[in-house]
């Protein structure tokens, strides 16, 4: 069984700032003080005990905006990766049990889709495509699905050649059985740690796009966007395009710290008990 | 023993990384044509815009050719770009290939400053945190390592304008270069997009190499050299490091194509004339000549960093140096 | 240079080594406990006298190898050494800091590993690690030590002695690179050589090679030796002392005919009499139960192959061994009779029915009847499954037993393994080695086969747990009448439990029947070899074996 206290405090700081920052996304009509859109003062004005965060580049509540950023960021991300983990990982486990030609085909595609760096095919892909949220999941999440899928066939490839399995073979198991009940039980904490880290490459990498123009499209604003809407402020000395960024920053870290944390767990729990 | 035999698998090896790299090459090329050619969106009229004519719509796609099949198209594309034709920008109407050359070697004198810088630094660090494993050096380099992956790169870039430059006002917040900039003033301006880079990079590369010595030191063979009485820094020198050697190598090339890549968003970041921000401008405006071209380029650099790479790892392989 | 000279004045004495109630502890770093400290080794005191050689021998955690490094200062992993004193050459080393050890390490005490593939550096030609001590402790220059590296080359009868230290490590065998390393501990002329299980991870034919070459070249240079291991058949013929280890803690120690001959402590009496299994020969039966017939089977699409034309047998109710080296195809055999390699000729007959040879297309009785133990228990065992569902899984696909049922079988079971009802809900990790075994072997009768097949399922266990898992299956093959196809390289384990041999050789059986005319001469050469080269536990057998060898062995 899960132990509570022993989880490591760098673990338990992740999961906090990582539930702070989901409940913001989920409720954040409730939670925000002012509306998305809604122009409430001056450009730019400092932080304020009305304007916790200050006032952006239009004068809208920042907090407010980092709010529902928020809901836009870990939303589009969450999809993205949820795309890149059922695609990867299904095709992962089928090419590690089906082997021969299936297994090469799908494994040099994969080979070939990583020899180009993502941002750049994602960039020259979207020259293409529609400016939409639907077309960045897609992007993003057949992106990301190529590490993903890489890992699992690595996982499934290596159980599958345990002595364990073997045996359920010789004892005649179906394929079913081979997989849910031999391979995926010990497959699945190198998955989940993996999850966390292509959550956190979604959020960045959503984030460089929408930053570089190419992600969100206003009016609709992601923290990424946030920080292009804000960023001619620096030269003023005005750090309004910095709290988005950090914004960023603490939730990649935060995510980091459980899969790390996750990610030991597997690397000394040689099986049995949780 | 006859040399040329002794090296002949060895040349063999690094031929068929080379030339695989090459089929590579060509098989990106596709895809990157592909991608630009074959998804639902419309050249033409992206160019033109909703509101134009059918038949401007019409005669622009017959004056960049667009009737044709695909594949003549590619060949087309394909024999322009290896005779060092990268084609017309739809936008401005101007030669591809004039408008990047100078912009490539920005990006190059860019990148090259940032590695200059990183790479030693990070091997040190590495070395550091493998020299004081965990303890307190190590958990503070490799927490720094955790940290530093997680921070987008505009955080980072922010972060140095904000301070060096508008704060302290040491260096421009926008980095500009120009033909015939001397030397050192062109230093000081890539000072900023150089260290934000330098930080892309840095925890990647620290934590690699520290993986990669880790795995050298726990060898069988380094006790063995421990209990013939030799001291550590001999053991470091005789035993570990020309086993290190490959796989640091292989790190450093890895992370070089990495930063190849990180350049984009640290360009648009610093406004730095190079090809990051030549490619994101052009994506902007759905200029796909431009956009084919240089995707080409970035995926080229990128192949090639990991062709060196893989070609290091087989050369410093004693056992592919002296086969049986 | 001093040290040396030091050391050579105290000659007079006698006493090389002198270990003073040594403790040895290390700390334990568990992910779901806090560290803790555990002593490795408990007041453990030994002499040595020059030129003297010293067998440490104990079971796995026995900490034998913790207090052979001792001589050296060394702990590996996080091991320090807590008390004691460690006089070598009249003053104890462990006083004397970092410094003083390094001066030890490689001039006086030399130390010769377990595994020499893994223990030579890669990146350099053997010569130069051959003669990296003796040149750094200044034992005379590059020349006189390159010339003295060779004489030892030819001493410990390496092939091409003039050369071989050109070579990089990964050109030569596992057995030669042994011998160079034995010669690497020689060449700075030390007091005292640590041996760590030196031939432990040869096969048995190179084994003998390289033991007669490590005891011609102790006693030709005069040094004194620790040899580790955990076989008391090798230790006995290359030391004058023996002392048995324990949980860290000494067992007993005298002479080594004393101790092979005449044990006072149980334990080295249990040590001593291993193996030692009576069991009485079955005649073949007129029907067998499963009949190999010239079966050839290949790797690759019929590239390499690595069976050629194999016939056995075996009867019901009757053990055969399949017996042979690394690479003599005997888990091939096992691979095609399972229906994991189909063969490219011959076929095979289980139970009067012809087998077919792809695993798909066989029945579920053939596959029930036909059950596998592996080597390596641990990675047998889906190690997310309780010891309920690994042994209860058969009894629910071939039975259809369920809940209650299942359990009262599973139970069953586990007593007949002789594990009590504790350990139902336990995880494989939860289990010691020797449990682990069991409860495959639990597994394996659930489904109420007729052949197991056992692929060298004690080889990776201490010898004790060994002895105790073959007696358990030969108490089981009796209660249940189940046949045995037991594979090994171990021929102390065939005589003790086959009633049919099968010797095999480069994917050929060289020798086939039953076991008393398999072992009974005129034996064909390689049989001969591999006969001659299983250590026996008495003093003196391995001049007698070398002596009598008609065949060089294979591998070297």
């Amino acid at each position: 069984m899960l132990d509570i206290k022993r989880i490591p405090y760098g673990a338990w700081l992740g999961l906090i700032l990582t539930g702070l920052l989901v409940i913001c996304a989920l409720f954040a009509p409730w939670i925000a003080p002012a509306g998305n859109g809604e122009i409430v003062g001056d450009v730019w004005e400092p932080m304020s005990s009305a304007h916790w965060l200050g006032t952006d580049n239009l004068g809208r509540d920042l907090l407010s905006r980092m709010i529902y950023g928020a809901r836009t960021t870990i939303f589009i991300a969450s999809l993205a990766t949820a795309l890149s983990f059922s695609l990867g990982a299904i095709l992962g486990f089928l090419a590690a049990v089906a082997g021969g030609l299936v297994d090469t085909l799908m494994s040099r595609m994969a080979d070939l889709l990583m020899a180009i760096p993502t941002l750049i095919f994602g960039l020259v892909v979207l020259s293409v495509l529609p400016s939409n949220n639907m077309t960045l999941i897609l992007v993003m999440g057949v992106l990301s699905s190529t590490r993903v899928y890489r890992l699992s066939r690595a996982v499934a490839v290596d159980i599958n050649a345990m002595d364990f399995v073997e045996a359920a073979k010789l004892r005649g198991e179906s394929l079913r059985w081979i997989i849910f009940c031999e391979i995926l039980p010990n497959a699945l904490s190198p998955l989940v740690a993996e999850l966390g880290l292509r959550f956190i490459f979604s959020v960045l990498f959503l984030s460089a796009l929408s930053f570089l123009g190419l992600g969100v499209q206003p009016p609709e604003a992601d923290w990424g966007g946030m920080v292009k809407e804000n960023k001619d402020g620096i030269v003023f000395g005005i750090p309004a395009a910095l709290i988005p960024a950090a914004a960023i920053a603490i939730l990649s870290i935060s995510v980091n710290l459980v899969a790390d944390w996750v990610l030991t767990r597997t690397a000394s729990l040689k099986g049995g008990r949780e | 023993m006859n040399r040329v035999l002794v090296n002949s698998p060895l040349l063999k090896l690094i031929a068929e990384r080379v030339a695989l790299g090459i089929v590579l090459l060509f098989a990106v090329s596709v895809l990157i044509f592909a991608g630009t050619q074959i998804l639902p969106g419309d050249v033409a009229q992206s160019i033109l815009g909703q509101t134009a004519t059918p038949e401007a719509v019409a005669n622009l796609r017959r004056d960049l050719g667009l009737n044709d099949p695909a594949f003549v198209r590619y060949f087309h594309w394909l024999g322009g770009v290896l005779t060092g034709d990268l084609g017309t920008a739809l936008t401005s109407r101007q030669e591809i290939t004039t408008t990047l050359m100078p912009r490539l070697w920005n990006t190059l004198f860019l990148a090259f400053w940032a590695a200059v810088v990183s790479v030693p630094l990070a091997i040190i660090l590495g070395l550091l945190a493998v020299r004081y494993r965990n303890g307190p050096v190590d958990k503070a380099i490799s927490g720094f390592a955790l940290a530093s992956t997680s921070l987008p790169e505009f955080f980072i870039g922010y972060l140095l304008v904000l301070f060096l430059a508008v704060r302290l006002q040491w260096f421009p917040s926008i980095s500009t270069v120009y033909d015939g900039m001397p030397f050192l003033e062109k230093l000081k301006a890539i000072v900023l997009p150089g260290t934000a880079l330098v930080f892309v990079v840095l925890a990647h590369m620290m934590r690699m190499t520290r993986a990669a010595i880790l795995n050298v030191m726990q060898s069988a063979y380094i006790e063995t050299a421990e209990l013939k009485g030799l001291s550590a820094f001999d053991i470091i020198r005789k035993h570990a490091l020309p086993n290190a050697v490959a796989p640091i190598i292989n790190v450093v090339m890895l992370n070089l194509a990495y930063l190849v890549v990180g350049v984009v968003v640290v360009e648009v970041i610093f406004v730095y004339p190079g090809m990051g921000q030549y490619l994101v401008d052009h994506v902007v405006k759905r200029d796909v000549p431009v956009v084919q071209a240089v995707g080409l380029i970035f995926a080229a650099v990128y192949i090639g960093l990991n062709i060196v790479a893989d070609v290091a790892a087989i050369v410093a392989n004693p056992r592919l140096r002296h086969p049986k | 240079m001093t040290v040396k000279a030091t050391s050579k004045l105290r000659r007079d004495n006698g006493l090389l080594l002198d270990i003073r109630n040594l403790k040895v502890q290390a700390v334990v770093y568990s992910p779901s406990e806090k560290p803790r400290e555990v002593t490795i080794v408990d007041g453990v005191s030994l002499q040595l006298k020059r030129g003297k050689v010293l067998g440490l021998i104990g079971e796995s955690g026995a900490g034998k190898s913790t207090v052979g490094l001792s001589p050296m200062g060394y702990g590996r992993g996080g091991v320090r050494i807590t008390g004691g004193e460690v006089f070598l050459n009249g003053r104890d080393i462990l006083k004397g800091g970092v410094r003083e050890l390094r001066r030890v390490r490689g001039s006086e005490v030399c130390y010769v590993a377990q595994s020499a593939a893994a223990a030579f550096n890669p990146a350099h030609r053997l010569m130069e690690q051959v003669v990296e001590a003796a040149l750094l402790h200044g034992v005379g220059t590059r020349a006189e030590a390159e010339k003295r590296a060779q004489a030892l080359f030819t001493k410990l009868r390496l092939p091409d002695p003039k050369s071989i230290g050109c070579r990089y490590p990964h050109q030569v065998s596992g057995g030669q690179l042994q011998r160079v390393m034995t010669a690497m501990a020689l060449c700075s002329e030390p007091d005292l050589i640590v041996f760590d299980e030196p031939t432990t991870a040869l096969d048995v034919t190179t084994q003998i090679d390289v033991l007669a070459a490590i005891k011609d070249a102790i006693r030709d240079t005069g040094v004194a030796a620790l040899y580790i291991t955990h076989d008391l058949a090798v230790v006995a013929q290359v030391s004058d002392e023996i002392m048995v280890l324990r949980d860290g803690k000494m067992v007993e120690h005298g002479e080594t005919r004393q101790i092979i001959e005449a044990p006072r402590m149980d334990y080295t009496k249990a040590l001593v009499s291993v193996r030692s299994i009576e069991h009485e020969e079955k005649e073949p039966t007129p029907k067998p139960l499963l009949s190999v017939r010239n079966v050839t089977a290949a790797y690759g699409g019929g590239a390499v192959k690595v069976l050629q034309d194999v016939s056995v047998e075996v009867h019901p109710g009757q053990t055969l061994a399949v017996v042979g080296e690394s690479g003599s195809g005997k888990s091939t055999l096992a691979r095609v009779i399972t229906g994991l390699l189909p063969p490219i000729a011959g076929n095979i007959t289980f139970a009067g029915r012809p087998l077919a040879p792809k695993l798909p297309h066989r029945s579920k009785d053939d596959l029930r009847e036909l059950q596998m133990i592996y080597q390596m228990a641990d990675v047998a065992m889906n190690p997310r499954q309780t010891v309920r569902t690994i042994v209860g899984r058969p009894l629910e696909f071939y039975f259809g037993m369920r809940g209650r049922e299942r359990d009262a079988r599973v139970a069953e079971l586990l007593d007949e393994i002789e594990m009590g009802k504790g350990f139902i809900d336990r995880y494989p990790a939860e289990l010691s080695g020797g449990q682990k075994q069991r409860v495959c072997i639990a597994r394996a009768l659930a489904a109420r086969p007729k052949l197991i097949i056992c692929d060298e399922v004690t080889s990776a266990l201490d010898p004790l747990v060994a002895d105790g898992i073959l007696k358990l299956l030969l108490r089981l093959q009796k209660i249940e009448d189940v046949a045995l196809l037991f594979i090994t390289h171990d021929l102390a384990t065939v005589k003790a439990i086959a009633d049919s041999i099968a010797v095999m050789y480069r994917g050929e059986v060289v020798r086939y029947g039953s076991k008393t005319q398999v072992l009974t001469p005129p034996f064909d050469a390689y049989t001969d070899l591999l006969l001659s080269s299983a250590p026996e536990m008495e003093v003196g057998w391995l001049e007698h074996a070398i002596h009598g060898r008609r065949m060089e062995s294979a591998g070297n």
